[in-house]
């Protein structure tokens, strides 16, 4: 197989088990058919602005969740409700539904649960990004080789 | 609500200038995206103070840009959609832009006078 195959093969691989296992979900696909020869790297854009977010939105809960009197749990659950709406926008499965159990302990006023579920979500973004940025790059050297991006159903 | 967006304008418009406003720099690309697909000019801010200061009504004295609808999100920081649908309908200047509010959540229990007249349709968006 030359590197062109290999690469696309790997490519083929890593997308079918981003889904089969849950990372990401239809709103991934629909978003990369919104990219085209007008907007070749929407899809890169996008998902580099939603990390931004998430961290963004991660420190905001580690903070709030640190304070050592009364933790805020609004506040919280707010920044919870933007990450959820983000990562629904962007297909990120996983992170989505950690965010939703992560609002029930938020609206329990439950403090270790929510900072159980604030590990899980930077786990997933953490897990998520690592697997993205591998199917980014795939991407790139698959091009750099003079290949086209296979489809994948 | 990005997913609502591309429904709301699966008919393409004549050059529409939408202001689109959501804390999400991430929904609000892809927004800005599906404007653009539909042929309409499509201008994505963070936040109400954003969107009232490029419709021109925070003070500053310069001409607001030529908007046709508005589109917020409306659970965000500071300036909630509501609050900015309110700073809306309150100009002169501005009252008559569509307003449309995307929310999750539901708002309902807020109907009041500004929403009157004001909403084409709430969009539920996840």
């Amino acid at each position: 197989m030359d590197t062109v195959s290999q690469l696309q093969r790997q490519f083929v691989d890593h997308t079918t088990s981003l889904y089969r296992e849950g990372f990401v979900d239809d709103q991934f696909t629909q978003l990369q058919k919104l990219q085209d020869e007008n907007s070749p790297d929407f899809v890169v854009e996008v998902v580099t602005l939603f990390f931004d977010d998430c961290e963004k939105l991660i420190n905001n809960m580690a903070r709030a969740l640190e304070q050592q009197q009364e933790v805020d749990f609004k506040q919280v659950d707010a920044s919870v409700h933007q990450l959820k709406g983000s990562s629904s926008s962007i297909g990120a499965m996983r992170v989505k539904n950690v965010c939703v159990t992560f609002r029930t302990f938020c609206e329990a006023q439950n403090r270790e649960g929510c900072l159980r579920c604030l590990q899980q979500v930077n786990r997933e973004y953490s897990l998520l990004k690592n697997k993205l940025q591998t199917l980014f790059r795939l991407e790139q050297q698959i091009v750099a080789a003079g290949g086209t991006i296979p489809a994948v159903e | 609500m990005a997913v609502a967006a591309g429904e709301v304008f699966a008919s393409g418009s004549q050059e529409l200038h939408v202001l689109a406003v959501d804390d999400s720099n991430a929904d609000g690309k892809i927004i800005e995206r599906l404007l653009k697909i539909s042929s309409c000019k499509a201008t994505a801010v963070e936040s109400g103070i954003r969107a009232l200061q490029f419709l021109g009504l925070d003070g500053e004295k310069h001409s607001g840009y030529n908007v046709n609808l508005i589109m917020t999100d409306y659970s965000m920081p500071g300036m909630t959609g509501y609050e900015l649908l309110k700073k809306i309908k309150e100009s002169s200047a501005c009252r008559q832009i569509p307003v449309v509010i995307m929310s999750s959540e539901n708002i309902l229990t807020r109907i009041d006078r500004y929403f009157f007249n004001s909403i084409i349709f709430l969009l539920h968006r996840v």
